[in-house]
């Protein structure tokens, strides 16, 4: 008796694992991001599998900050004594102490690609439990998997909501929504405005990565597809949007705090070296009272000047950071300043961790259903134990990535594992769906399925809009790589404090280059071996005949 | 005469005391700040309280127990408030060595703040250092706890799930041979009650066919 292949328990489950797939980390950095910028075969199984093996990391971060969460004061809000107790670090004094968290504590990072460093044993452990947390969530298959989605979909939602309530109360707030939704018009006319658009909801939908294409397959041949991919389409956008308004309140408000504390360091600066009555300086007066000063006494002044900020609430709102960023560094930063900040800590981080494992889980689904599903290999071992091997194979890979130098490699695969080569399977997808299989059959298969006629809206585009834009897509990444030269990453320089930037060295370049390679070229080989088995099969039988 | 010496006292005093002056250390503090509505007001018996909570804080140190507050001199009292301050030995001609008034303001620096309900930032000595207080130094990170209680959460979860598939797939085997077990039982009896014509040697039992009992293997 042949195994039934397992099923979604109800058609809700496929929708929201592909909200939870969809819904991921994108949404919640890097959309907002462009945002404030801009006024968003075996070749997938090739592209999911660079991803899963990074992708991890993330989550293991995010359990990382989630269990420093409960302390008091949080860790990343104050910085750690000097050696002889008279001062703070000083690394943390030239940078901010988020931010030191962030690069010392947390990475350990290492001043450039080269130096690697040890494998950080707090990080690797956050990252087994990680793998283990993803691994009982496949464990079952669909039958697991389906359960979990339910809550790694709404969970996040909630707390977006808690969020958004105390955001919009925030001090400052206001100040983060306005610049959010004023666009900035010149940039609306750059062009690469719009494909940072265009390849932002490409790769928050999760296309090309045969996680779709995985969930899908466990659905029922009647399930109404069409129906379920507006619906996954329009609350991926909608969520990116109200991820943006939660996030750009607290920017204002993170904006607004750092403008205000500025502002008295100068007043504080000046009260100090005129020794002028205390209280005497107020950021309103501050403007007069230094004209009045530069004035009255200009030698001291011209002595003070250099040290003098100049503060502006716009350069703190423009400080735009994106990706591991936002997420780690900006946020805790503005968590930090809340009141009952601990909650707070608590409740974000774990709704960072929902979102990544429920990625995750789609990211696996594509590498573990042509597995599970090829005869050569599930008729050997069961379910289980290809899961399992599948998540300690990624999980030893991922040990590079708690290395000191872990997270520039991070960054290489973040950026060039899986652009180039999803764009190619999306097209190579389209095309062949629409121009080899026949788009007639499509709509035929389509009319047995759900019962109804496919409109006019969705042919054109499918045949005509969509390998349009994807190739001209193609063609900009392509002309940007080869224009930009030599590929340059941001290494954290200790002494000052801050990012600085530096050449990758060759053998980065390689693996670069191995990685957009392996997954571009599988398609081409494909096709070509395909081609060659065919050949000799019909050399085959052509004797015989 | 005694109106030179008078002068001359002055005068000295006046040197000792200077901004910038040898040993002398530069005071600041920020009352509104630290206090707001409740700031009270420097004033002269204020400075007399600080004189006072400086000769306690050099009483402290060995060898200059017999410090009073008329060796404590102040000067260039500021809106700021800041003044500058020296401490003399008792003859009022030299000052204390930097050195020993700084080690004694730093041992009894928490003293002093209370007196003026103020805290090392905002009644600050400049060139005298506060010992920041150190950091709360667990046995155990905090993190750990959390992390151990969650990792083994997930590993009985994984554990059970393994084990109950396990389960699940021995019973299905042990269900499905047995339903062939009894379908073949049927079988059995059917050839039985035909009467096998190929069996009609006498009625030996074949050895070639297994007997029922040994179709199952025994657990």
């Amino acid at each position: 008796m042949e195994k039934e292949r397992p099923q979604w328990d109800n058609p809700l489950q496929f929708v929201f694992a592909c909200i939870s797939y969809a819904v991921g980390l994108g949404n919640v950095w890097r959309f907002p991001y462009l945002c404030q910028l801009y006024g968003g075969g075996v070749a997938s199984v090739v592209v999911s599998f660079f991803l899963s093996m990074y992708y991890n990391v993330v989550n293991a971060w995010g359990f990382w900050y989630l269990f420093h969460s409960f302390q008091n004061p949080l860790p990343w809000s104050v910085c750690p004594l000097n050696s002889n107790r008279t001062g703070y670090d000083e690394e943390c004094e030239a940078a901010s102490s988020t931010q030191y968290f962030w690069y010392r504590k947390t990475l350990n990072i290492s001043p450039s690609i080269q130096e690697s460093g040890a494998v950080q044993w707090e990080l690797a452990l956050c990252l087994i439990l990680a793998w283990l947390m993803v691994y009982l969530c496949i464990l079952r298959g669909t039958e697991s998997t389906g359960k979990v989605v339910y809550f790694t979909a709404l969970l996040p939602y909630c707390v977006l909501i808690i969020y958004l309530g105390r955001g919009l109360t925030l001090r400052g707030a206001t100040n983060g929504l306005i610049y959010m939704f004023t666009p900035k018009v010149e940039q609306l006319a750059n062009p690469k405005t719009w494909i940072n658009a265009a390849t932002q909801i490409f790769f928050s939908l999760g296309l090309g990565f045969g996680s779709l294409i995985a969930f899908a397959s466990y659905n029922k041949p009647s399930n109404d597809c069409q129906k379920h991919a507006i619906i996954v389409s329009l609350i991926n956008s909608a969520t990116s949007i109200f991820a943006s308004i939660v996030t750009f309140s607290i920017y204002g408000f993170k904006a607004t705090f750092n403008y205000e504390s500025c502002l008295d360091k100068v007043i504080l600066l000046l009260t100090n070296s005129f020794d002028l009555e205390d209280g005497s300086l107020t950021a309103s007066n501050l403007e007069e009272m230094k004209d009045y000063l530069a004035s009255t006494y200009p030698s001291k002044y011209s002595e003070v000047f250099p040290s003098i900020k100049n503060c502006s609430l716009e350069s703190e709102l423009d400080t735009a950071v994106q990706g591991t960023g936002l997420a780690f560094i900006v946020y805790s930063e503005a968590i930090k300043n809340m009141e009952v900040s601990q909650l707070w800590s608590v409740l974000y981080f774990f709704m960072l961790l929902m979102l990544g494992i429920g990625s995750m889980l789609g990211n696996t689904a594509a590498i573990l259903t042509p597995l599970t599903d090829s005869k050569v290999i599930s008729s050997h071992l069961p379910k289980e134990v290809i899961s399992g091997l599948v998540c300690l194979i990624n999980c030893a890979v991922g040990m590079v990535f708690t290395m000191e130098a872990g997270n520039y490699w991070f960054d290489i695969f973040n950026d060039y594992a899986a652009t180039l080569s999803l764009l190619l399977i999306v097209l190579v997808e389209t095309i062949a769906l629409c121009y080899v299989y026949g788009l007639r059959r499509f709509e035929s298969d389509l009319k047995a399925m759900t019962g109804r006629a496919l409109s006019w809206y969705w042919k054109v585009l499918w045949a005509g809009v969509s390998p349009l834009l994807i190739v001209s897509l193609f063609a900009f990444y392509l002309s940007d790589y080869i224009l930009t030269g030599t590929l340059q990453y941001q290494a954290w320089d200790a002494s000052q404090g801050q990012l600085v930037t530096k050449d990758y060295p060759t053998y980065a370049l390689a693996v670069i280059g191995l990685l957009v390679a392996s997954s571009t070229m599988c398609i081409p080989l494909g096709a070509l071996g395909i081609f060659i088995m065919r050949h000799l099969k019909r050399a085959d039988t052509a004797p015989v005949a | 005469m005694l109106w030179l010496l008078f002068l001359l006292v002055t005068a000295s005093h006046a040197q000792l005391c200077q901004p910038g002056a040898e040993n002398a250390f530069k005071v600041r503090l920020s009352i509104k700040a630290a206090l707001g509505k409740k700031a009270y007001a420097w004033d002269i018996n204020e400075e007399y309280l600080f004189r006072a909570m400086v000769a306690f804080s050099m009483r402290k140190i060995p060898k200059r127990e017999a410090t009073e507050i008329a060796h404590v001199l102040l000067c260039n009292v500021t809106q700021r408030v800041s003044f500058w301050f020296v401490v003399t030995d008792p003859s009022k001609n030299h000052t204390i060595p930097a050195a020993e008034v700084q080690s004694a303001i730093r041992m009894s620096r928490n003293r002093i703040n209370n007196a003026f309900s103020l805290n090392d930032q905002t009644l600050e000595f400049l060139r005298i250092p506060s010992t920041l207080a150190p950091p709360v130094d667990e046995s155990v990170p905090a993190w750990i706890i959390i992390f151990g209680v969650i990792f083994c959460i997930v590993i009985v979860a994984i554990s059970l799930l393994v084990l109950s598939g396990i389960w699940q797939s021995r019973r299905k085997k042990t269900e499905t041979s047995e339903v062939i077990d009894s379908e073949d039982k049927c079988e059995h009896m059917i050839t039985m009650e035909n009467g096998n014509p190929l069996d009609e040697k006498g009625g030996h039992v074949n050895d070639a066919f297994m007997s029922e009992d040994e179709r199952l293997t025994p657990l």
